[in-house]
């Protein structure tokens, strides 16, 4: 286990415009560490700093206390797993697991004990003979974890390891993963475009856009209570509703379509000082009307059957809404459904900024789950 | 694939006569290496008797064993070394990063568009400079940087993923054992391509090894060939196409032993 620390490191190519910006993190001993972004944000940039891949053009990294800034890969004491697995085409299962340990002058006892071990956690055992080109993509990838896990290295990075993956797999995998990760007590840093994966997989969870850190917490307080508008759309799956909106008295009104009652707000809150305001709404706070007095009626453009849940979508003005309801509800497109829209259940955004003014509350969520 | 009857008919006919416009020198080379002199002289397409004369006189006449083995060791060393110094080229080309590597490598192309007829006096006064000539060194050292060769192999190593070499520096293998545990064999398919091609051009060669030989201990046998022709007044035709045929045979061999190797190492590399 090593502990992760960076200190305002940046990053830019030939002088130009940095690509990281001003990164501060410190990561626990044994943690799963996700780094989540669109392409392009620079989460990939950041591992390979990690790892010595890339030159750190600013700040401090130190790993296990030890400042690696100018240390070579091999002296980082780190294992990676890549996207595309990086396995030795002309080498077969077993000496490609055992590749990096030549290199490290294991002793070739030590090598096969920890071969042995290595494959049969993961599975490996029957395939060892077999050259990559005759494994299917899961056995790929097991491969390369095991070459990861063989390394006994206390850091493990991993860049987007399942994204070559079909759907069922991936799910498989990332509990895979997690329970190796959890087994052996490794600091594992992961990075990944799906937020999903960084929901599910994450103890911390890091959002990173445009090469600044746009969130740093735990994958439910994300979820929760967003910091601004990119996490806010970025994480969850449907994406938060989101619309502008201006204060009329005691009325909201979203996007010059929707009116929400306020209740009794009081004027000087932070929420009614905001010059422009944008709101965003959970899909699945969007209730429909059946045991809870209907607010608003909406007119449905597309409904998506789950079979465990359905998803309605609604025009708000410009925007799209989408509604998350448990069950199978048998609605129409271009039906008019009442629904329940909870004041509580609002997160208010500054537009100008992007800074989260207001969280939802969540009391109301608790006594749903009590219940 | 199928095809009517009549169009394949067609297609093996065209097949047939380009093949044999192709092959004419060819044949008529085999068919007079086992004629008589006699037949020769009187034009005769097909020999009268089939006779193995020729080929025994080949050998008596001059040392054409001693010309094959010169040839033999002189394009071997010039294989070698284009393999070795192409690759490493090649591997600087794409693994490593330094200033000016593309431009360098644009420069090193360009050498391509001059014809080694055009260096050929230089080339000879550094040979001859560094006491040389009439050695396989000298025969074969100005092969050895070749732009062609780096430039096939660089082709191939950039299809290497870039991964490959990072998962090696993490797991600590430095460039020389990445070079020869990982890109050599990954390449080997290419590597056989350069070998065979840069094997045959050397074996072929007659300009240089002309120019930078005078006795025979070291003479290759391109030139050997040429020797038994002008050697005589008359030129005994037989024999020295029967030389032809014996010089042409190694590269017959190594083609076709080549070819295998190399469709198994294309296909290989194509069920990925």
């Amino acid at each position: 286990m090593s502990k992760v620390e960076l200190w305002d490191i940046s990053k830019s190519y030939d002088k130009q415009a940095n690509v990281l910006n001003g990164i501060n993190l410190s990561l626990e001993a044994g943690e799963f560490f996700v780094l989540v972004g669109p392409s392009g944000s620079g989460k990939s940039t950041l591992l390979r700093m990690i790892a010595g891949l890339e030159e750190i053009t600013g700040g401090t990294l130190k790993i296990a206390d030890r400042i690696v800034n100018h240390l070579r890969p091999k002296d980082r004491n780190l294992s990676m797993v890549f996207q595309n697995y990086a396995l030795y085409p002309h080498l077969n299962v077993e000496q490609n697991i055992l590749f990096g340990l030549h290199a490290k002058k294991v002793s070739k006892q030590e090598q096969q004990d920890r071969l042995k071990k290595t494959t049969e956690m993961m599975g490996l055992s029957e395939l060892l003979k077999r050259k990559p080109r005759e494994l299917s993509g899961g056995q790929r990838q097991r491969v390369a974890l095991a070459r990861s896990v063989v390394s006994e290295a206390p850091l493990c990075l991993m860049d987007e390891p399942l994204s070559n993956l079909d759907a069922k797999l991936r799910a498989h995998m990332r509990i895979e993963v997690r329970r190796l990760q959890k087994k052996l007590g490794l600091t594992m840093i992961y990075v990944t475009h799906d937020q999903v994966e960084a929901m599910t997989m994450g103890d911390r969870i890091m959002v990173l856009n445009d090469g600044e850190i746009q969130q740093v917490g735990e994958p439910i307080a994300l979820y929760n209570e967003p910091a601004n508008l990119f996490v806010a759309s970025f994480i969850g799956s449907p994406k938060m509703n989101l619309g502008k909106a201006v204060f009329n008295q005691q009325m909201l009104k979203v996007e010059d379509f929707l009116e929400i009652d306020m209740g009794s707000i009081q004027p000087a809150t932070k929420i009614v000082q905001a010059k422009n305001l944008t709101i965003g709404i959970r899909a699945e706070h969007i209730l429909p009307a059946v045991d809870l007095e209907a607010t608003h009626h909406l007119d449905v453009i597309n409904v998506e059957q789950l079979g465990n849940e359905t998803l309605a979508t609604f025009e708000i003005g410009p925007e799209l809404w989408t509604a998350k309801w448990l069950g199978q509800w048998s609605i129409k497109v271009g039906e008019k459904v009442p629904v329940h829209i909870s004041r509580d259940k609002l997160c208010f955004f500054d537009t100008d900024s992007g800074l989260l003014l207001k969280a939802a509350s969540s009391t109301k969520e608790k006594e749903v789950a009590v219940v | 694939m199928t095809m009517s009857i009549s169009k394949k008919l067609v297609f093996y006919l065209l097949l047939t006569v380009s093949a044999l416009l192709l092959f004419a020198p060819a044949i008529v080379a085999f068919l007079m290496s086992f004629m008589s002199s006699q037949d020769i002289l009187t034009g005769k397409i097909l020999p009268e008797t089939w006779t193995l004369d020729n080929y025994i006189k080949a050998f008596e006449r001059f040392p054409l064993f001693g010309y094959l083995m010169n040839s033999f060791i002189v394009s071997l060393l010039i294989t070698l070394g284009q393999l070795l110094l192409s690759s490493m080229a090649a591997y600087a080309f794409v693994f490593l990063e330094f200033k000016g590597r593309d431009t360098l490598f644009f420069i090193f192309i360009a050498t391509m568009m001059i014809p080694f007829e055009a260096s050929i006096i230089p080339n000879f006064q550094t040979i001859r400079g560094l006491d040389l000539l009439n050695t396989y060194t000298g025969l074969s050292l100005p092969f050895f940087a070749v732009a062609f060769g780096t430039f096939l192999l660089r082709q191939h190593f950039k299809q290497i993923p870039k991964e490959l070499k990072e998962a090696s520096e993490i797991t600590g293998m430095g460039d020389v054992k990445f070079y020869l545990t990982v890109v050599l064999p990954v390449a080997k398919t290419s590597l056989v391509t350069l070998g065979v091609y840069g094997f045959l051009t050397s074996w072929n060669m007659y300009l240089w090894p002309l120019l930078s030989t005078t006795d025979d201990t070291v003479r290759t046998v391109q030139i050997g060939l040429k020797q038994l022709q002008s050697q005589e007044q008359l030129n005994e035709w037989g024999v020295i196409m029967a030389g032809g045929l014996i010089v042409v045979l190694p590269t017959l061999i190594l083609l076709f032993l080549g070819q295998k190797k190399l469709q198994k190492g294309l296909t290989e590399g194509a069920i990925k």
